[in-house]
């Protein structure tokens, strides 16, 4: 799985060079509904909840907390 | 030429107007961006509640820095299942984690440890420092402490910017060490629960686990309404990582499935019942996928995950939020849906003769655990936010969601599969600049 996953990573840096916006047209990627985590207490109660309740955690980054519930 | 000119012109412009719009890199030099939140969660039957208010400040520091601080309270109460399953005969008498008072559960229910009840301080925060036009580092920092676990972490994230800002690529490196200090000491692996009184059996006061988890990541923005992002993390957990309040039942007769009676070794103070014990190295690859689409009005959030880990845990998380705006405000129905496979080790009981030494009581399998968390199972989560943007770019919200886990237990006896579980959540927000 890691060498598959790098490799679709290689391939999107790559594949992806001639993607994206030029910067005026950035007008709806900016909005606060579109950051990748959108609503951050959100997130974090619902990983938090999830995390002492099934066997799997992370996945959207490094670092937070260690918690007694798991 | 001339179209060039006005093409260069319009993109500073726009970059500078987007900077002026966004909150991370427009807070003006004093201002802080505060989150407040309150968390409700609640399980049926009189198991686990929680409240949890939780605040997080940030604001810019100089030109490009940025500091982010957080501070979360976890008061938790009610009663969590101890390892052992429901029988429909007879009650079942346990002894609680301090080893000094005792419980009994009657036929038929689950059995649960009311003595739970906890309260967790933790405290974070993030230092992102800009390294340059495109690149970026954000060291973190996080401490966490309740009655008998502590947690301290660190993490640093380096992010780069490329293709005229339109991919990032992101490293991440976390490490945790955490201690965990049991009620009356740490239960020695796979020997008996005794009676109230009788003395626990214990291996010393506390143990230590590190976790250490690596990331590489990348996001794409698509197009004018769509970005995109790809995580793979590889984690390495070492150290304890049984749960030392976890039992599993002792069984001579697998067909019945009831607690061992008339043995030599679990009669007396030695209750039909061990410590569970868990490998102490676990291996973990995640993949994560997120997508965000802008409908010009909605938007819409989409998000998968694969879990696989060395227990022989793998899982599957589905993951859709519709934000559906209206003139003001907005309503944003959201659903989860979670699959997992058991952990090797999981499982319903030990038999004695077979798993366990009938005469020593000595357990000879490697690992046995039957928390219903490494079991097969499906988690089905539905919610509903409402958002209500207000004067002074603060936002006013509050969401509710219900969710539903339901264990396959395999073939076990009838009365004594692993109930549904149902829980509530309840969380307001409120985020103002100050």
């Amino acid at each position: 799985m890691i060498r598959i996953t790098t490799l679709i990573l290689l391939m999107t840096l790559v594949g992806c060079a001639g993607m994206g916006v030029e910067p005026w047209e950035r007008d709806l990627l900016a909005k606060d509904s579109m950051q990748l985590t959108p609503d951050y207490f959100d997130n974090f109660y619902d990983e938090h909840i999830y995390f002492s309740k099934e066997a799997s955690n992370g996945g959207q980054g490094v670092g937070g907390g260690g918690c007694g519930c798991n | 030429m001339q179209l060039k000119k006005i093409k260069g012109r319009m993109a500073v412009a726009t970059c500078a107007l987007l900077q002026a719009a966004s909150p991370v890199a427009g807070a003006a030099g004093s201002e802080w961006d505060v989150d407040t939140s309150f968390l409700y969660y609640g399980e049926a039957d009189g198991r686990v509640q929680a409240f949890e208010p939780a605040i997080r400040a940030g604001r810019a520091l100089g030109d490009d820095d940025r500091i982010e601080l957080r501070l979360v309270v976890d008061a938790l109460t009610g009663a969590s299942p101890n390892g052992a399953y429901a029988i429909t005969d007879t009650p079942q008498t346990f002894t609680t984690p301090s080893g000094d008072s005792s419980y009994t559960i009657a036929p038929g229910e689950q059995p649960l440890d009311s003595t739970f009840i906890d309260t967790r301080i933790a405290l974070g925060a993030d230092y992102t420092q800009s390294l340059d036009r495109m690149s970026r580092i954000i060291w973190g920092a996080n401490l966490s402490g309740e009655h008998d676990y502590f947690a301290m972490g660190v993490s640093a994230n380096y992010a780069r910017d490329f293709n005229n800002r339109n991919t990032t690529l992101n490293v991440g490196l976390g490490f945790n060490s955490d201690s965990v200090n049991p009620h009356s000491g740490v239960p020695t692996e796979f020997t008996p629960m005794r009676d109230s009184g009788a003395g626990k059996n214990v291996d010393g006061d506390s143990e230590t686990k590190t976790i250490t988890d690596f990331m590489i990541g990348v996001t794409q923005v698509i197009d004018r309404k769509t970005i995109l992002q790809l995580n793979l993390t590889l984690g390495s957990v070492s150290g304890y990582q049984n749960d030392p309040y976890k039992i599993v039942t002792v069984t001579d007769n697998p067909a019945t499935g009831l607690p061992v009676t008339g043995s030599a070794f679990f009669s007396g103070v030695n209750l039909p019942y061990v410590y569970e014990k868990r490998p102490d190295s676990r291996q973990k690859n995640i993949l994560f996928f997120k997508a965000m689409h802008h409908l010009e009005e909605d938007v819409v959030d989409f998000s998968y995950r694969y879990y696989s880990d060395d227990w022989g845990i793998n899982s599957h998380t589905l993951g859709l939020k519709y934000r559906y705006q209206l003139a003001d405000s907005y309503l944003q129905p959201q659903v989860r849906y979670y699959s997992q496979s058991a952990a090797d080790f999981y499982t319903h009981n030990l038999v004695l003769g077979a798993d366990v030494d009938a005469g020593t009581g000595e357990v000879l399998v490697d690992y046995a655990s039957h928390d219903y968390r490494l079991a097969e199972s499906e988690t089905i989560t539905l919610g509903l936010k409402y958002g209500m943007p207000m004067a002074n770019d603060s936002e006013f919200s509050v969401r509710a969601g219900l969710f539903t886990q339901s264990v396959n237990d395999g073939a076990v006896p009838a009365g004594q599969e692993t109930p549904d579980l149902d829980a509530m959540m309840l969380q307001v927000n409120y985020s103002f600049v100050w």
